[in-house]
């Protein structure tokens, strides 16, 4: 499928499983109690609201369990938390000090007040919705327009893989089976797959379909699991070269191989190439 | 699907000596807190981490090869392809920054023919460029094979590119 | 040796040592730091080795390779002791001279000594105006001892400070002083050392850590190298104090692998230390086990962060954690962990022996004690210099830096590393003080301090700044890693000269959003290079966006190198030197740059003989025409 038919086919549904967390919010609607009985209750406000919270949870779950919305990306039930797209950033009020903290990991505390839409964080929000569209440009509209984020106010990037890591902690935390993982650093920071790992175990991952593909928000995961060798992964690229190599052809192997490049390997393009 | 696996399996046979690597990993009691010291020692010893290696670290520590591959490449001093003999590097610290390193970077890379990170195709030199060697009093400083030298121009690289073996 | 168990056991063998030592004995001490080794300062203690056992004096003088003395403009650095004759810039050929003037016929070298600004030269190294406004009480012993030695620390008192810990005060009490001395982390973030140490105290924990974090990679600064590799044993002496007050029976020691000297020396110390019984169990006799373990960097600032750093102690990437709860309370595998930096550690000991009076009598109301820098850049003394918390700025770059070298003028000077920012002229009256460079727009961190003169862009120092950070950033949240990126392209296009009036803005909105809302320091610290040379420099960027010009002449898309006709008298030197062949002209006829050709490397301008300085640079005006055929020189 190519990238066209893949961007018309799925993108209204990408759109809304994406930065929004509507669905979550309805799973969660209980508040979240802590399996440890005896723990110990917290009151906060969020927004003018008091709320009860146990010691424990995070300022995204207490506001979740009255239901508050805070946009979240990088965040999943059943992940540990990550904080790494800081979307969810919301302002916190102890005393006469304010800070912006991740929401997701923040934990709550007895007294403070929270606020998931001042000034501060709406004008973040939208600088940080406007940096995601430089690498995904389908950003669910309604988020873009509610947060008055502008399309190409940056460069532009569109490498599609917004590097929140839910497909790499699913396969690992879930499936413990590490066929995803991230390298590099930085702006060179890549998701890639580990083709022996790939080729053994995941077509028969979540009965073939797939479980990171069904975290991502963005399909960069291709849908299906082409079993034509080097082919799969055509957007994530592989964290080395099918083709074994040894010290003396190893710059020639690793460095393009398809249409596939590994930035992070150093030494890159030969001189005079 | 089995078959393009067995094909593979029997495709990755390498010869590459890696009792050395066994050694290390046994000097750290093969403690997978000492990952990144392991990999250090292994660097220097090998100058290059091959797949070979990461996964024969790997098996030693039982560790996924995800995390090995994410501090080979996430840390500066390890390499995945094999260095030059001659290791180059100039100093881009702020001291010698504003004292000109952009200028004797030039001539550097001008003198030995590769860019930063690269490693030239006899694997002669490899050239990199370092955040601050600590001796801004010589800057520009750069270093070839641990001896310090101080803003050499155009002539004098041009002797030691063409000196080294 | 054999093993110290007791006080006594402690105080007997200092005795020895000192007893076996002749203060009026003569000695030479060679400067053998990093930055004098890159001088060859090896080649100068072996001359003076060789040259020692040649004349038959080898029982009548001792040698000493000692830590870095600070003056690195001038290393090596060669000291005689007992009358601390101070020589510099010492080479392999003047060593035969030294032995025989000095040494033997006690006469002084004068080409070698130091010539103050009255043109008379100084011979005591303790009234070099370098050394004379700054009070070493921490770096001052580097030039006293062989690192690798653990008896020359003994003799200077070493571990009198451990000693007086473990058995005249409890754990409380070491803690107390600390608090009371309001020792403040020297790494960077200021954070009062004794309040760290006692919430690591009391956090619950089956086990907890103290760590040094010896990770330095602020470019510019080489503090902490330098007191790890010249005095170990006073940055380990302070750790066991504190692992005793803390309550830890294990410690870390992480050192970037880039300063291979330093894991030496400190992996010797260590040695020497747990074969004296100074580590491992029952420490001088007491229950108190502690024992340390060396972890290297391997070549990532961000590792620096103190969540980062135990991360990667633990074997695993070495990326920053969430720190809403503190390391203190949850670090290395989730116990509690004290990190402090090199000077930090350093300092501990000093003020378990003299007190926390002594301490706070030097420095302002909220930085008390000494801070070192490392003085570096357009100044004409650059190295380490050890200053009282509170003393001017302009005191330091002028008393003890000696000014702008090559008689140009100040612009600036930056603090803080990459997470700092710049001090202008005007507020050189400002006092080295943790909260009033903040206030100022920058901050002290681990104590970089980079002169700039006029010849410096201080657009081009921000891009600088972020090209650093934009290599070193982890990648993992989207404020830093995209903040960070789109900074740098709209910092490539100022300089590039195709600036926009928005682009004040963008950078300002960008520098806002990644300082509240990045997951670490790094992150919330990157704009501060950016926002603050925007605050003192607001002209020299609208100078690059509107009228595309660079006035300090470095951006090379803003600057043209030109030759004037007027004063070129056709040498043809320029156009030898020319690395592309860039130069047109022959013999009496003036020399034109083809400015397409040109790569702005600067060589013309540096070779053209001062007496006709006839290449110049251009930025922001028209090139002027020249005729064609070429004009013969007048």
């Amino acid at each position: 499928m190519s990238t066209e038919e893949r961007k018309g086919q799925d993108t209204s549904s990408r759109q809304t499983r994406g930065a929004v967390g509507d669905q979550r919010l309805e799973s969660a609607a209980q508040p979240v109690a802590p399996a440890v009985e005896a723990a110990q209750q917290v009151e906060l406000t969020i927004n003018g609201q008091a709320v009860e919270a146990w010691e424990g949870m995070t300022l995204l779950q207490a506001a979740q369990s009255v239901g508050i919305f805070i946009p979240t990306l990088c965040h999943h039930k059943e992940l540990s938390d990550y904080g790494a797209c800081r979307l969810c950033s919301v302002e916190v009020i102890r005393g006469r000090r304010s800070r912006i903290v991740a929401s997701c990991l923040y934990p709550v505390e007895d007294g403070i007040e929270v606020l998931t839409e001042s000034e501060k964080v709406v004008k973040h929000r939208k600088t940080i919705l406007e940096l995601i569209q430089t690498r995904w440009p389908w950003v669910d509209k309604e988020l873009l327009e509610k947060y008055g984020a502008q399309p190409g106010r940056f460069e532009e990037k569109t490498d599609f893989c917004i590097l929140c890591g839910l497909c790499v902690r699913y396969c690992s935390e879930v499936k413990k089976a590490d066929c995803l993982g991230f390298v590099g650093r930085g702006a060179q920071r890549q998701v890639v797959i580990y083709p022996e790992r790939a080729i053994e175990l995941c077509y028969k991952c979540d009965g073939g379909k797939m479980g990171c593909r069904s975290v991502c928000p963005t399909g960069t995961i291709p849908n299906e699991f082409a079993h034509t060798g080097p082919r799969f992964g055509k957007k994530l690229p592989l964290a080395y070269p099918v083709k074994s190599y040894n010290e003396d052809n190893a710059r020639e192997v690793l460095q393009t191989v398809g249409d596939w490049r590994m930035p992070w390997v150093r030494s890159q393009t030969m001189p005079g190439k | 699907m089995i078959k393009l696996l067995k094909r593979w399996k029997e495709s990755r046979t390498m010869e590459q000596d890696l009792t050395k690597v066994d050694e290390i990993v046994d000097k750290y009691e093969s403690n997978d807190e000492s990952l990144i010291q392991i990999l250090l020692d292994i660097q220097n010893e090998y100058r290059w981490l091959s797949k070979p290696i990461l996964s024969r670290v790997c098996d030693r520590l039982d560790i996924p090869l995800v995390r090995a591959y994410h501090i080979a490449t996430f840390y500066k001093h390890f390499s995945l392809l094999p260095q030059g003999r001659h290791s180059v590097s100039v100093c881009l610290g702020t001291a010698c920054h504003v004292r000109g390193a952009n200028r004797l970077l030039d001539r550097v890379t001008q003198a030995i023919g590769i860019e930063p990170g690269q490693t030239t195709p006899d694997e002669k030199f490899t050239l990199n460029t370092v955040n601050c060697l600590g001796c801004c009093a010589l800057g520009p400083a750069m270093v070839i094979d641990g001896e310090y030298r101080s803003n050499l121009g155009a002539k004098e690289l041009a002797e030691i590119v063409a000196g080294a073996d | 040796m054999a093993k110290l168990k007791s006080l006594l056991d402690l105080e007997e063998l200092r005795k020895s040592i000192v007893a076996a030592r002749d203060p009026s004995k003569l000695c030479i001490t060679i400067c053998s730091g990093t930055g004098c080794h890159a001088y060859a300062s090896e080649k100068v203690a072996e001359a003076f080795s060789s040259e020692i056992e040649q004349r038959g004096l080898s029982g009548k003088i001792d040698l000493r390779r000692t830590g870095c003395h600070g003056f690195c403009e001038r290393g090596p650095i060669v000291v005689i002791f007992p009358d601390e004759i101070c020589y510099l810039s010492v080479k392999p050929e003047d060593v035969s001279e030294i032995v025989s003037e000095t040494l033997i016929h006690k006469k002084i070298v004068e080409r070698l000594l130091y010539v103050g600004d009255d043109g008379k030269p100084i011979s005591n190294e303790n009234d070099i105006p370098f050394y004379k406004s700054q009070i070493r009480i921490v770096f001052g012993d580097n030039r006293l001892i062989d690192p690798q030695s653990i008896e020359d620390y003994l003799a200077l008192g070493g571990y009198a400070a451990l000693a007086k810990a473990l058995f005249e005060m409890t754990p409380e009490e070491v803690i107390e002083v600390i608090k009371k001395s309001n020792l403040r982390g020297r790494g960077g973030g200021g954070f009062p050392a004794g309040i760290k140490w006692e919430t690591t105290r009391n956090a619950p924990g089956d086990a907890k850590y103290v760590i040094v974090n010896a990770d330095e990679g602020d470019p510019g600064a080489y503090m902490d190298r330098s007191l790890l590799e010249g005095n170990p044993h006073s940055v380990l002496e302070g750790l066991i104090i504190g692992a005793y007050a803390i309550g830890a029976n294990q410690g870390y020691v992480y050192v970037r692998q880039e300063y291979p000297l330093a894991v030496d020396n400190v992996s010797v110390a260590i040695d020497q230390m747990r074969e004296l019984g100074l580590l491992g169990e029952k420490i001088l006799g007491t229950g108190f086990d502690f024992d340390i373990i060396v972890h290297r960097g391997a070549g990532a600032f961000v590792s620096g962060e103190s969540s980062a750093l135990m991360t990667a102690i633990e074997g695993r990437v070495g990326e920053p954690r969430p720190k809403y709860v503190r390391t203190a309370v949850s670090g290395i595998h989730g116990r509690p962990s004290n990190l402090n930096n090199v000077e930090t550690w350093a300092n501990v000991p000093l003020i378990i022996k003299h007190g926390a009076d002594w301490f706070r009598g030097v420095g302002t109301e909220g930085s008390k004690g000494t801070k070192i820098f490392s003085l570096v850049g357009k100044v004409k003394h650059t190295g380490l210099v050890e200053v009282p918390m509170g003393m001017p700025l302009r005191e330091i770059i002028y008393d003890i830096g000696g000014g702008i070298r090559d008689n140009k003028k100040f612009k600036a000077v930056q603090t803080g590393g990459p997470s700092g920012g710049v001090i202008p002229e005007s507020l050189l009256n400002l006092p080295v003080d943790f909260d009033e460079l903040s206030k100022a727009g920058s901050m002290m961190g681990s104590g970089g301090m980079i002169v700039m003169d006029e010849d410096t862009c201080v657009v081009d120092v921000a891009r600088y700044f972020l090209n650093f950070l934009a290599d070193e950033s982890c990648g993992k949240c989207i404020p830093c890693r995209e903040g960070i990126q789109q900074m740098l392209v709209v910092l490539n296009r100022i300089c590039e000269g195709n600036g926009t009036d928005d682009d004040l803005e963008i950078l300002t909105d960008l520098g806002d959003m990644m300082r509240d809302c990045s997951l670490c320091a790094l992150g919330q610290t990157a704009p501060n290079p950016v926002l603050s040379t925007i605050q003192y420099f607001r002209e020299e960027y609208e100078e690059h966006i509107k009228n595309h010009r660079c006035p300090a002449g470095v951006c090379k898309e803003l600057i043209n190198y030109y030759i004037d006709p007027e004063k070129c008298q056709a040498c043809m030197i320029c156009m030898r030197n020319c690395p592309v062949g860039a130069i047109e002209g022959g013999k009496n006829i003036v020399h034109v740059i083809m400015q397409e050709k040109c790569t702005k490397c600067g060589t013309c301008l540096e070779v053209c003989p001062p007496r006709f300085s006839a290449v110049s640079k251009l930025s922001g005006v028209e090139i002027p025409e020249v005729a064609a055929g070429g004009i013969k020189v007048r």
